[in-house]
């Protein structure tokens, strides 16, 4: 698919292709935890439902040999639907005890996972076929971003907004709160379960390891990161997170703390994350005042 | 059989309640989620290390250190992080975050420093002694865990219930605002809860360590997860319902463990803690929460 491309080009993609996919994964994944956010949901069940989406799709293409569309949308279907069971009694729950109420469950996923034989237990599934396209993932994000933004504008999304600002103000204008609280969760499922159905499909091989309390941590880091204020925060987010520990390998072991130290500089001195368009605004102007 | 798991699982119990004390004792009082609380622990243990091998401490004196190095590992946490957090008053997820960053930070300061392989206490170092019970063998070192466990619990309820220091964290605890209105130095309480708390995790990484005789940088991790299943358990924020929570865990993972398999144990527990969270919030013994209007 790449040969018309220059020859450094070909090395370039054989090299980082895969880390280009997790950068797209990654972003899909920051938009999943940026939707139940915007509707002032700290959930931390993603992780969880990205490995729902994993091995529902894995199995099939293993088990039953769907086509890669139709996984890809089981793969969604699977962790919305339990999003949707899980949701009515979960979201009744606010704040930190909503964060460590859908830890638990992702907790409950993941050792579930851990010990089913169909899951193949810690060892995971091995020899997923390869199936993930660049174009795959640059098609759905574009979908994601672009069904996001309509949201944004819509009725819901401004449902959304009315909640986070002020539940109760918005429950006593007429919002149906719980309603729209179990859409913005079932949908966060729906996008990173399709994430984690992408991700299964590129990567040969998934565990549980890979959807534990860590993971879910990484997502929602990725989104404050970069900004929850719109749709660009959480994926630069993604991005950065993404691609630094790469440019950082020379550091070997201490790798990990030019990540750590960036989180907190950032939630110090960048309080609404990296991405923020007002901040972006105002230091041009002020830049454009200045005589030359 | 059953009483030699249950003496295990009391050792093991204890040390999770000492880790979820301190777990709580910073929600309770600063109402921050502190995800730190598992590097910190595994900070303990590597001081304990050094200060027993490197400097030929005796282990009293390691635990000590520990304690120390830890504490103010937690008060400086307090100092340069969540004090600018509180100044600018920033919503509580943002310094949970923040304490993500600091625990990646050690972790990996901790793997470069030591290297990601396990280390262990010299021979010699640990009490020996070793007596049998019926056909329980008690290890000398499992008492002098526990015992050492239970001392700094009592100490600490101790301090809460019957200081004027445990008063005015309690007011604190209830209402910051309310609090310094009374003249009470609020910010100088955060700082000493900060250093008592990292310092009761410090304490319980040496006595895992020893316990398992096995220190590495992702050791705090695992008891992270027990130490918030166990402050859910209890009722966040309260000093009995950790006590109790990390009890529960310490018993819940031995015996299913033993009878169970053992993976499944950590899954009776988690849905457990998901259960209560769904039928009552605010933990076994946490209050009604109140409603925000």
């Amino acid at each position: 698919m790449m040969d018309w491309l220059p020859g450094n080009f070909s090395d370039f993609w054989s090299t980082y292709s895969t880390l280009v996919f997790s950068v797209g994964v990654h972003a899909l994944l920051a938009l999943s935890i940026w939707l139940t956010l915007s509707c002032g949901l700290l959930s931390l069940a993603n992780a969880a439902f990205m490995g729902i989406g994993a091995y529902v799709s894995a199995l099939l293409t293993l088990h039953l040999e769907w086509s890669f569309g139709t996984v890809l949308l089981a793969g969604g279907i699977a962790p919305a639907v339990v999003a949707l069971i899980i949701g009515a009694p979960v979201l009744r729950l606010s704040g930190v005890y909503l964060a460590m109420a859908t830890l638990a469950f992702g907790e409950v996923v993941r050792i579930t996972v851990l010990n089913l034989e169909i899951t193949g237990g810690p060892e995971g599934l091995n020899g997923i076929p390869l199936a993930t396209e660049g174009w795959h993932i640059a098609l759905l994000l574009a979908l994601t971003v672009y069904g996001l933004a309509r949201l944004r504008r819509s009725k819901v999304g401004r449902a959304f907004e009315a909640i986070k600002e002020d539940e109760v103000a918005a429950r006593l204008m007429g919002v149906d709160v719980d309603r729209y609280k179990l859409l913005a969760f079932v949908l966060g499922g729906f996008i990173a379960g399709i994430a984690g159905a992408l991700n299964a499909h590129f990567t040969f091989f998934i565990s549980p390891r890979e959807y534990g309390f860590e993971n879910a941590v990484d997502i929602l880091t990725m989104a404050v990161l970069g900004g929850t204020s719109g749709l660009v925060g959480p994926m630069l987010g993604a991005s950065i997170l993404t691609l630094l520990p790469e440019l950082l390998r020379s550091l070997h072991d201490f790798r990990s703390l030019v990540n750590g130290a960036i989180l907190v500089l950032v939630v110090l001195f960048l309080p609404k994350g990296i991405w923020e368009p007002r901040r972006i605004r105002n230091w041009l102007n002020r830049n454009k005042g200045k005589p030359a | 059989m059953l009483e030699q798991q249950l003496l295990n699982a009391l050792t093991l119990g204890s040390v999770y309640a000492l880790f979820a004390l301190g777990f709580t004792l910073v929600f309770g009082v600063l109402a921050v989620i502190n995800l730190s609380h598992g590097a910190v622990f595994m900070v303990g243990s590597y001081a304990a290390l050094a200060l027993v091998t490197r400097l030929e401490a005796p282990l009293w004196a390691a635990m000590l250190g520990a304690m120390l190095v830890s504490g103010t590992l937690g008060l400086l946490v307090d100092m340069l992080i969540l004090k600018p957090l509180r100044a600018r008053n920033a919503p509580h997820l943002i310094p949970m975050i923040a304490t993500i960053g600091v625990g990646i930070m050690l972790t990996s300061t901790a793997q470069g420093l030591f290297g990601a392989e396990i280390l262990r206490f010299p021979d010699g170092i640990l009490p020996a002694g070793e007596f049998v019970v019926g056909d329980v063998h008690v290890r000398a070192l499992e008492i002098a865990i526990v015992a050492i466990a239970f001392v700094l619990m009592a100490v600490l309820f101790a301090v809460l219930k019957r200081t004027q220091l445990g008063r005015a964290l309690r007011a604190i605890a209830e209402s910051p605002k309310a609090a310094w209105l009374l003249g009470i130095n609020v910010e100088r309480l955060f700082h000493i809860t900060s250093f008592a708390a990292a310092a009761l995790g410090g304490i319980a990484g040496v006595l895992i360590g020893l316990n398992f005789n096995a220190i590495t940088p992702q050791m705090g991790q695992p008891i992270l997860h027990k130490g918030i299943a166990a402050i859910i358990l209890g009722g966040m924020g309260d000093i009995r319902g950790a006590l109790f929570g990390g009890l529960f865990l310490g018993f819940a993972e031995v015996i299913s463990k033993a009878y169970l398999s053992s993976q499944m144990g950590d899954a009776v527990a988690f849905g457990l803690l998901f259960l209560i969270l769904l039928v009552r919030p605010s933990g076994l013994f946490g209050r009604k929460l109140e409603r925000k209007a």
